[in-house]
């Protein structure tokens, strides 16, 4: 398959759904994170339990949803439950293995702003704030990230740090107590990162079929730790094309 | 048997004045669009808006200058983008600057569940390492009296109203929801005062046939108002899907402040009450948003007699 037969963000959804392969339980949001869940268990996660902090225990979606409070999450659902429950019984109980989260800004431990741009009694912009991320970047035992690579994105210094990652890094994330693990992965449109240094930094692991090292630094705030050696993500397999483009995304929401 | 039914316009005359504080709640379904529209009608001022996703309603109350504060988790056009009115609320002051008190998701429903049980705090596994209590004080750790591990607490949280809507309930304020749960109960039994806006008036006897299906009883409600459709552009499991199409169309038109002040023109202003609004949403949009049938297995909750 040549390197111009899918887009970025299809090559972003169909990574994604290969790291959920042999998940369970995975917290997901709307947009491309529920189509590469959607799209993990069609395919390495035949077992995938849908968990979405509306309140829904394993969704299985008839149409691709527009918000995380969509009703057809509801029907068909395993459970359906407050979201005092969601967030009780389900997350602080530690029932997710993956949670999925993106933001605005992140930095090279994986701490995440979803707050402000600027300061937060004078913002530049205002965004929406937590939502349930805080506490699911605390909570869930790993947290993969989905995020378009872009300068703007990945920064030295976030203006708000909304949801923990890793904090200072090292064993800092341990020490204040946090029981889930943190961020594993960081998947985007360019290449992988992992955090998997005793320094829990960030560090480029994968770069997507044709996407160069010096194209990925441009897109950094900082200088990018490097894995050693540096893989080449596989291109998407002609089945996870069609999943995407025929089942799950067939107006092409998310693909552009 | 008392009768609570009053119309919105009466049910918000009487129990929402200016300066109160005030939950329409709803997780993305049951959103009473229909109480928000009159209490902007009806011209209350410095209002305290508390939701956890204050969605294009607060965003259209905050435009019509009704609130002075707001009180939230995640503020956002869910699936689309930012609500602007309240960004240039928050970042221009326009219409009136809003202040702004905000936590994280389980933080609101740890509020209300303190508030519902009239407890002095809830404890939750979040904001450690994050900025949130740095920007809200009272968001705060204490130590855990057993084992000594530092942990986050929120205070309680009890809306003078509070306004949930709800498929059915019975006269006297006995109300059956099921879809998304939300924080709804939890609001509920936070309240001051308590308003249920259903799509359906049922007998009790509907009511009791599905105890299990109750989430709000009539003891703790004030007034029940029927109004089908109450809920659009939001849904109601079952009765109507979400009209995303709007929420589409709202993200547009609410970046220009005059294009969302003739919105509110022609859809708040110049509507009388939900029954006028629905007549001019038209049986075509209606229908386009009538879902198919899934019903459920009816259960046998048995005979004791």
């Amino acid at each position: 398959m040549s390197e111009q037969s899918y887009t970025p963000a299809e090559m972003m959804i169909i990574a994604s759904a290969r790291a959920l392969a042999g998940v369970r339980t995975v917290f997901v949001g709307v947009g491309l994170p529920n189509i590469a869940c959607n799209l993990a268990r069609l395919t390495v996660a035949p077992d995938l339990e849908l968990i979405y902090e509306s309140g829904v225990y394993g969704a299985q979606p008839a149409r691709l949803p527009l918000s995380i409070g969509d009703p057809t999450l509801v029907t068909g659902a395993t459970s359906v439950i407050s979201m005092a429950d969601l967030f009780g019984l389900y997350l602080q109980r530690g029932l997710v293995d993956v949670a999925l989260l993106g933001g605005a800004q992140i930095d090279r431990y994986g701490n995440l702003n979803t707050t402000v741009i600027g300061d937060y009694a004078a913002p530049k912009v205002r965004l929406p704030g937590s939502g349930g991320a805080c506490e699911i970047a605390i909570n869930a035992w790993r947290v993969y990230m989905i995020m378009r690579l872009s300068k703007r994105a990945f920064v030295e210094k976030l203006d708000f740090l909304t949801s923990p990652g890793h904090l200072r890094g090292g064993d800092a994330r341990r020490e204040a107590g946090m029981p889930g693990e943190g961020p594993q992965l960081v998947i985007t449109d360019m290449a992988i990162f992992d955090f998997n240094n005793p320094e829990r930094e960030m560090q480029l692991i994968s770069l997507h079929p044709g996407v160069t090292l010096d194209a990925v630094r441009a897109e950094m705030g900082w200088e990018v730790r490097l894995a050693d050696p540096i893989d080449e993500t596989p291109p998407p397999t002609e089945q996870e094309l069609h999943l995407v483009r025929v089942k799950l995304d067939p107006q092409g929401v998310y693909r552009s | 048997m008392i009768d609570k039914r009053l119309s919105m316009q009466e049910a918000i005359a009487t129990y929402v004045q200016d300066g109160m504080s005030v939950a329409i709640e709803g997780f993305t379904a049951f959103i009473c669009f229909a109480a928000g529209h009159e209490i902007i009608r009806q011209g209350r001022r410095n209002l305290t808006l508390i939701r956890m996703t204050p969605d294009l309603i607060y965003d259209q109350m905050v435009a019509a200058g009704v609130a002075s504060r707001m009180v939230f988790s995640y503020l956002g056009n869910p699936g689309v983008g930012p609500l602007h009115c309240v960004r240039r609320a928050v970042e221009k002051g326009i219409p009136a600057p809003l202040a702004i008190e905000e936590y994280s998701h389980y933080g609101m429903v740890g509020r209300y569940a303190a508030g519902a049980a009239r407890m002095p705090f809830f404890p939750l596994r979040s904001y450690v390492g994050s900025d949130m209590p740095a920007v809200n004080d009272r968001i705060r750790f204490v130590e855990d009296p057993y084992t000594g591990e530092r942990i986050a607490v929120v205070p309680p949280l009890n809306p003078d109203v509070v306004i949930i809507h709800a498929q059915r309930a019975d006269v006297q304020g006995n109300t059956q929801l099921w879809g998304l749960l939300g924080c709804q109960k939890e609001a509920a039994f936070a309240a001051d005062k308590l308003i249920v806006v259903v799509e359906e008036i049922v007998d009790e006897s509907v009511i009791r046939a599905d105890p299990n299906r109750t989430l709000i009883p009539g003891l703790i409600v004030d007034a029940v108002v029927h109004e089908p459709y109450g809920a659009h552009p939001s849904y109601v499991q079952g009765y109507y899907d979400r009209d995303n199409d709007f929420y589409l169309e709202w993200d547009k038109l609410s970046r220009d402040e005059a294009s969302t002040k003739a919105w509110l023109d022609e859809w708040v202003y110049s509507v009388k009450n939900r029954a006028e609004y629905v007549r001019k949403l038209g049986d075509e949009r209606l229908a386009r948003l009538r879902p198919g049938t899934a019903p459920a297995s009816a259960v046998d909750y048995g005979a004791y007699a």
